[in-house]
């Protein structure tokens, strides 16, 4: 036992002392990076030759299966976005899903705030809020559809309806965890400058809790987008004029496949410039500035 | 326990104190169980007093601070402030808190130190900018401040945070250990610092800190609290001087120390 000790005595080693090389003397320590290095490390443009590339797979594979009412090229594809443009009528499409998506968005997000507000301000509000998100958070937004048309009938209120739905509760559920997750110290700067009530919540608690109240606002465009694609495919005539998904459905119906594909590009382009544009901007204008976030 | 409780500060006689403490007892009440944090402490703060509240950790200087701050209503006796007691936070009260988070993430170290004047509706825009530019000079940040708080070291933090309670021009200054997770170099650069402010506008302060070392130097009359739950053992006049700091370092060191012993030998 005590010999296995003994064995455990780290070795007894010379000490040493170095003169340290001059930084001169090293090389290479710092250089600027080639240019093929650094255009390699900006991810979009990496992500570009991978679309380049995705493009000119499906290009090459349709023109092979040479099936157009299937599977157009890629080349059809873009000619049919182009003329949909051109000719007003996806613009118009567009328009329309997106007009009933900001009001519904919009209404949701006032929901969520009054909500939260209730939430923050009374014990009765955050076991409200608590066993109401817990409730329909897991519901699908689609899922109540029917019972909007119910209620409102054929139309952009019961659009509307399930938008509301599908961001409300999003939205709610993050603000309000980053409204518990402000610091006990933020809390008590606050107050100690006299701020109370609304005014307090306005410019103590929503600004510490942005990240938080970001991601759940960003989380329920998400949801509020693929909600109405869907809430227009099951119908989408409303004043004449269908949205997006309405356009998608018709197109299947007639068969043009090639518009088909316009308006799932369509559906995607917005997606994808909301989220990594318009949400990036904001977010690099506010919590990555402020070293709240990476 | 006689031990100069009730010798009054040099300069008091010709003032009434700012401060009032009074047989304050302060509870926690958590779901599980009631925490007595102080029990039945008094003290007087006059105006232009380094005030500090020294005592081993948990003994309940952060909940005085609180207190006084506003923050925790005593369940006994009672703290006025200007004869007048207190019943919520307020800025004529600004706190300096031990942690780096203090300041708000989303403001530049100007609108920081801006942002109570504002909020507090105490002064012009104009006036506040004008106030926070003369303190940040004050702390020697004139170079950062339009710089975020994350980009700031941690004393440098904390210096904003002095500014910004101290521009506020507050009746008193509540500092709870603002040096504590600061280097032993930084600290005793800010505890210089802070004793040159002092000598330049005379400010109270309310001071808390656990370092017998740190009381004596930046204080000039030391409450000294007995480990949890928090009663005053002894309120000394600190004495800077080489020899004066070295032996009021030993007798507040055997007075600390003594509860220790004999909670020892209490318990066999
Ligand atoms: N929020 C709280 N809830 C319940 N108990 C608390 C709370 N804050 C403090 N306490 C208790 O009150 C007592 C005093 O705490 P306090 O923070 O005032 O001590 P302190 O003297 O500031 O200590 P330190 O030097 O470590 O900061 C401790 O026993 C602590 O457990
Ligand atoms: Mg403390």
């Amino acid at each position: 036992m005590s010999a296995g000790r003994a064995a455990l005595l780290p070795p007894s080693r010379p000490e040493f002392e170095r003169e340290t090389l001059d930084a001169r003397n090293i090389g290479e320590i710092e250089r600027p990076l080639s240019l093929l290095e650094r255009l390699g490390n900006i991810a979009a443009l990496r992500r570009l030759l991978l679309l380049v590339l995705l493009a000119a797979v499906w290009q090459a594979y349709a023109s092979w299966l040479d099936n157009p009412l299937i599977f157009p090229t890629f080349a059809d594809t873009v000619a049919a976005l182009v003329k949909g443009v051109a000719s007003g009528e996806l613009v118009a499409r567009t328009v329309t899903s997106i007009k009933v998506l900001v009001m519904g968005y919009a209404a949701g997000v006032a929901a969520a705030a009054l909500l939260t507000g209730f939430a923050v301000s009374t014990r009765i509000g955050t076991d409200l809020l608590t066993t109401l998100t817990a409730m329909f958070n897991p519901l699908p937004a689609i899922a109540l559809l029917p019972l909007g048309l119910l209620w409102f009938g054929l139309g952009n209120p019961s659009l509307i309806f399930v938008l509301i739905h599908s961001v409300l509760w999003a939205v709610s559920l993050n603000t309000f965890s980053g409204f518990l997750a402000v610091s006990q110290t933020l809390r008590m700067a606050g107050h100690n400058y006299g701020l109370r009530g609304l005014r307090y919540v306005a410019r103590i608690l929503v600004p510490a809790a942005l990240p938080a109240i970001l991601t759940g606002l960003k989380v329920g465009w998400a949801f509020a987008w693929r909600t109405l694609i869907a809430a227009e495919l099951v119908f989408g005539v409303s004043s004449g004029s269908g949205g997006l998904g309405w356009f998608i459905y018709e197109n299947k119906n007639e068969l043009e496949t090639a518009n088909v594909f316009a308006g799932l590009f369509t559906v995607i382009m917005i997606g994808l410039v909301v989220e990594s544009v318009v949400f990036r901007a904001v977010e690099n204008g506010t919590v990555r500035k402020w070293g709240m976030q990476q | 326990m006689a031990l100069a409780a009730d010798s009054p500060a040099p300069a008091a006689d010709t003032a009434a104190p700012l401060l009032e403490v009074e047989g304050v007892t302060l509870q926690y009440k958590t779901r599980q169980h009631l925490v007595t944090a102080t029990y039945r402490v008094d003290f007087r703060v006059y105006r232009g007093d380094r005030f500090i509240l020294l005592g081993p950790s948990g003994c309940g200087k952060s909940s005085l601070l609180k207190g006084v701050g506003g923050f925790l209503k005593p369940v006994e006796g009672s703290i006025r402030l200007n004869g007048r007691a207190i019943e919520r936070p307020g800025p004529d009260r600004m706190m300096v808190f031990q942690e780096f988070d203090q300041l708000l993430p989303w403001k530049t170290v100007k609108q920081n130190v801006m942002f109570p004047m504002l909020a507090s509706r105490r002064c012009s825009a104009r006036e506040a900018a004008e106030r926070a530019m003369a303190y940040i000079a004050k702390v020697g940040l004139e170079k950062f401040c339009d710089i975020y708080p994350h980009m700031l070291s941690g004393g440098m933090k904390q210096r904003v945070a002095i500014a910004r309670a101290m521009a506020m021009e507050p009746a008193i200054l509540l500092m709870d250990e603002p040096f504590a997770s600061l280097d032993a170099l930084t600290r005793r650069k800010m505890q210089d610092e802070l004793l040159l402010l002092w000598e330049d506008i005379r400010f109270t302060m309310l001071f808390v800190t656990h370092s017998i070392e740190e009381a004596i130097i930046v204080g000039n009359r030391i409450l000294v609290l007995s480990p949890h739950p928090g009663q005053v053992k002894a309120e000394i006049n600190s004495d800077r001087s080489p020899d004066g700091a070295a032996s009021l370092q030993r007798r507040i060191r055997r007075m600390l120390f003594a509860e220790e012993v004999e909670a020892a030998g209490a318990s066999p």
